[in-house]
Parts: structure tokens; C-alpha cells; sequence
């Protein structure tokens, strides 16, 4: 642990101040609390958000998961994890299953997240009414009373332009049948593990300084048409590495013939599976 | 006609810090009847329009709305439980159309968003409810998908009205619907404006200071000047026999071809 910062980064007012507005989030789910963010020594849209949410609810106890876009190995999941192994001495893990706390960009882990762990999102824009009316003062009157039929628009123009909806990351829903809530970019496949997870879902914007929250099992339902139901998208083919065909895949260029393949965006849950295959039995 | 008025306003008076836009004013619109506010530049139409579309807060005074089964004093209430109350019951038709649709967006989903926001979440009706509007209001329905950034000055209007009507209220409050649009154009929206109000049984506020239109669309003619109704009556007895000095002055300065 690196002498001269305090445990985890931030001083002890600054986390008090954040866990406040924690708290009212979890008090509210799928309110956007206020909060001030502070600077942090990574550049906005790299995670400032979600590393001062971490650094808010992390303990010497904890074992920390970092992933951007699924992957363990990417730099800015490499960083993070860095970042708090050395302000904070934590144990860091790539296993789902092990860590207490998994700081997630774009992803929720395929394997089920259990009782008692946190799941800490990073947000680029936290409004999910945003698209549709740039002024804030209106958008908190929105969510203030509940008006969020025009949020029908977009995925009825999807449905009227291209035949089905085709909003395919950062997919609006309704928590807890009150407000509306970004699920931030995950892809749509990983809506339907935002609801009635048992984890605490935690969710920070360090940009436009916002923190939302999703106690656990907490009902979130993502937005269709009664004609058009919500669907998580498919691929016609399983992953290359681990044959699965229940995960959320990336497609890799492999050559520069037009080759291509398909593997799995979350490397600890491939990586799991084929360690599984390997195991005899 | 029923027994009590749709709208019913008392004593409204309308200031902005020292200077007054509506001073005291007192009128009844009653179901299915067409309302004519008639004055020129600055004498405070439109803000009393907006004063009773939720737009702007009242100084002093009542607007009573008769809502389902009770009465609601749009001035008192705010603006969830005016949604409650008064609901879709209420449109606005904006003398731009630009500022009652949404350009990003298709024609299809102007019309099928207020539908949505009272909770209509089944596509295949939208989408027929939206065709069957265009073609109510001529537009061709071949059109739905297109976006109004595309059409002309008239059919965004009529496009505007169709989005106002879909929900099927029973007030509207028009600002000056056909300014701003040539003259055959005006006529045709006109005759459309009239033909829906019959069909629907709409109460219409209509504020224009094109006396052509009044004359066309109105039954009933309110005169404002500096803020105060100065004359009401009739549309034709208003116009063809008007009693203050103001309203002669406007109606002999209408050019006659």
C-alpha cells in the first residue's frame, strides 16, 4: 500500500459525503442523486464515476473485480484494479465469484451475482431522457411526475424505420415501477440480469456527478410494446473458444481476408468454462 | 347545450412585475362552442391563452375547468395534479408549429406520443390510429414515417392539430393557427378546423387578429385591448355592428377587396 493518500484514495469527508448520497440512492431506486464528484487521476469517461463509488464502499476485507467490456485484461480494468491495490492493499481477484466488489464498463458478469456482493457501474450520462429534452430543469419534471410516454418514441421510430427495436446498448427501463433509469452501456442481453438481482447494483456518473442505485431484488423492467416485447439479441453461432450460446459475444477480426470469430465478451466466465471442460471428471 | 360551462374564467388578471398583460378578465366557453379573442399586437391574447393552457402562473383570479365529475381551478392546482385532473382533456395548438411537434422524430410518432403518454403501449394500434389521423387531416397517410422536418408550413400544422385532436379532448386552445401560412392554405386548414370541431363536439379558444378567420370560424367574439375584454358578443352582431370605439377602428381597418 503506497504511504502518503489516504485508505482507498479519497479523504474520509469526501467518502462520507459519497456514501450519503449512496444511501439515498438505495433509499430511492433509480433516483439520480446529486453528489460532488471530485477530481480523480484518470481522465472523465475512463471511470471517474465508478472509481469514486468504489472507493466510497471498499473496505481492507474486500477482494475487487474490475472489468471493462467483459475482459479482466483491458488497461482501463488494469489500472482500476491497480489503483486500489495499491491505495487500499485490497486482495484483487478476475474470478466473479470471489470478488465482493466487481467495478463493471459496459458489462454485467454472465455468471449470477450472489447475496452480498456489489456490482459498481461506470455512467458516460445517467439521463435517460436526455436524448429527448437537453434541459435538466425539464428532465427532473419528468421524473417528478412520472411523464415518460415520450420515452415510447424512440423505440417506436425503431420499430417503424427498421421492423423491430433496435436500441441495442444502454436499453431504458422502469425501476421499481417508478422511475426511469439508464442501465448505462450495457448491451440488452444484460437487462434482464439488472432485475431482481441479489446483489447491490451501484451505479456512478463522474461527469455530470450523479449516483443511482438498485437495492437488491429490485424489479427492473425494461420498456416495449405489448406487440413488440423486449427481446435480448442472438448470435447464429456459439462462442469459438468455450461453445457456449447463452453469453454476449464480440466478434474479432482475424485476419484481413474478412476472417472472423466469435468469443466471449466476459473472459472469466469463458475461461471458467473451457478450465471446466479440462477438469476430468 | 349542457347546463354548466366547460371553462369558466373570473376575474383573471395577469402581471408581469409592474405592467399589466390581462386585467380582470371574465368569460364562459360552454361545450362544442367556438370562442373568438380578437385584438391586436400586445393586447394580451396570447396571454391569457397561456395563462389557461398552465403556461403561465395567474396573479389573481379562477379559471375553472370542468373536469370529469368535479371543477378544477387550473389556476390553483399544479402541474401533477393538473394532470390528473384535467389530463388530455386540454390542447394546445401553437401558432408555430414547430413548437407543438417534435422534428426528429416521424410524423407516425407525433401523433402516437400523446397516446403514449396515456399509457397505449400496443404498436399495431398506435400505428392505425396515427394513419387514421393523417388522412383526417390530409395528409397522405403514405406518409406516416417521414419526418415533419420535411413538410411544408400547412401540413405541419394540420399535423400539429392531429397530434392536439388524437386524444380527443374537449378543449382546444388555438394560438393563432393559420398565421403565418398563405392565403389558399389558410382557407383549406380553415374549413378543416371547422369540419373537426362539428364532427367532435370540441370546445375551440381561438385567438387570432385575422377578423377574416373570427368571421369564419368563431360563434362568439371577445374584443381585447390593453389587457381588458372590451367588447363580447355574437361574431357577426361584434363585427357587423360593433359599439366601442376600438372595435370599429378594427373592424373598418380590415381591407375590403
Amino acid at each position: 500500500m503506497s504511504a502518503g493518500y489516504n485508505f482507498a484514495y479519497l479523504d474520509e469527508q469526501t467518502k462520507r459525503m459519497i456514501r450519503r448520497a449512496i444511501l439515498k440512492a438505495v433509499a430511492i431506486p433509480g433516483y439520480q442523486v446529486p453528489f460532488a464528484g471530485r477530481e480523480m487521476p484518470l481522465p472523465y469517461g475512463w471511470g471517474t464515476g465508478g472509481i469514486q463509488v468504489t472507493a466510497s464502499v471498499i473496505g481492507p476485507e474486500d477482494t475487487l473485480k474490475v472489468i471493462d467490456q467483459g475482459a479482466d485484461d483491458t488497461t482501463n480494468a488494469v489500472s482500476i484494479r491497480k489503483f486500489f491495490a495499491r491505495t487500499a492493499g485490497v486482495r484483487t481477484t478476475t474470478r466473479t465469484t470471489e470478488a465482493s466488489i466487481i467495478q463493471t464498463r459496459h458489462r454485467i458478469p454472465e455468471t449470477p451475482l450472489k447475496a452480498g456482493q456489489i456490482i459498481v457501474f461506470q455512467v458516460p450520462i445517467p439521463e435517460p431522457l436526455r436524448w429527448l429534452e437537453p434541459r435538466e430543469v425539464l428532465t427532473r419534471r419528468m421524473h417528478a411526475l412520472g411523464d415518460y410516454g415520450a420515452m415510447h418514441l424512440k423505440l417506436y421510430e425503431d420499430i417503424a424505420h427498421f421492423g423491430r427495436i433496435t436500441t441495442a446498448y444502454d436499453y431504458p427501463t422502469l425501476v421499481n415501477a417508478r422511475y426511469l433509469m439508464a442501465p448505462s452501456p450495457i448491451p440488452r442481453l444484460d437487462n434482464p440480469k439488472l432485475d431482481r438481482s441479489a446483489a447491490l447494483q451501484l451505479f456512478g456518473a463522474g461527469r455530470e456527478k450523479r449516483i443511482y442505485a438498485l437495492p437488491p431484488h429490485t424489479t427492473v423492467k425494461s420498456l416495449d410494446f405489448e406487440d413488440h416485447p423486449f427481446r435480448v439479441e442472438g448470435w447464429s453461432q456459439p462462442c469459438a473458444r468455450c461453445g457456449t450460446r447463452d453469453s454476449y459475444l464480440d466478434e474479432i477480426v482475424i485476419d484481413d481476408r474478412g476472417g472472423r470469430r466469435f468469443v466471449c465478451s466476459d473472459t472469466d466466465y469463458c475461461d471458467g468454462r473451457l478450465a471446466a471442460e479440462a477438469r476430468p471428471s | 347545450m349542457s347546463e354548466t360551462p366547460l371553462l369558466r374564467v373570473q376575474g383573471l388578471t395577469k402581471r408581469f412585475g409592474q405592467r399589466v398583460a390581462c386585467l380582470d378578465i371574465d368569460f364562459e366557453l360552454w361545450p362544442g362552442e367556438v370562442l373568438g379573442i380578437v385584438g391586436e399586437s400586445g393586447s394580451g391574447k396570447t396571454t391569457l391563452l397561456r395563462c389557461i393552457a398552465g403556461q403561465l402562473h395567474v396573479s389573481v383570479g379562477e379559471i375553472l375547468f370542468a373536469a370529469h365529475d368535479d371543477i378544477a381551478d387550473l389556476a390553483a392546482i399544479g402541474e401533477g395534479e393538473r394532470r390528473r385532473r384535467v389530463g388530455h382533456d386540454l390542447g394546445f395548438v401553437h401558432q408555430n408549429p414547430r413548437d407543438g411537434l417534435r422534428l426528429a422524430v416521424s410524423a407516425g410518432a407525433n401523433i402516437a406520443e400523446p397516446l403514449m403518454n396515456a399509457g397505449m403501449r400496443h404498436y399495431g394500434s398506435l400505428r392505425r390510429i396515427a394513419a387514421d389521423w393523417l388522412a383526417r387531416v390530409e395528409i397522405d397517410p403514405t406518409r406516416i414515417d417521414d419526418n415533419p422536418h420535411h413538410f411544408s408550413g400547412g401540413m405541419q400544422q394540420r399535423l400539429q392539430i392531429a397530434r392536439n385532436l388524437v386524444t380527443s379532448p374537449r378543449l382546444v386552445l388555438m394560438d393563432e393557427p393559420t398565421g403565418g401560412l398563405d392565403v389558399s392554405v389558410q382557407a383549406r386548414l380553415l374549413d378543416l378546423i371547422r369540419q373537426l370541431a362539428a364532427d367532435l363536439g370540441l370546445a375551440v379558444l381561438l385567438v387570432t387578429h385575422d377578423l377574416g378567420v373570427a368571421r369564419l370560424l368563431a360563434h362568439r367574439l371577445m374584443v381585447m385591448q390593453e389587457g381588458r375584454i372590451v367588447e363580447a358578443g355574437l361574431t357577426d352582431q361584434v363585427l357587423d355592428d360593433p359599439h366601442e370605439a376600438y372595435t370599429q377602428l378594427l373592424v373598418s381597418s380590415v381591407l375590403q377587396l
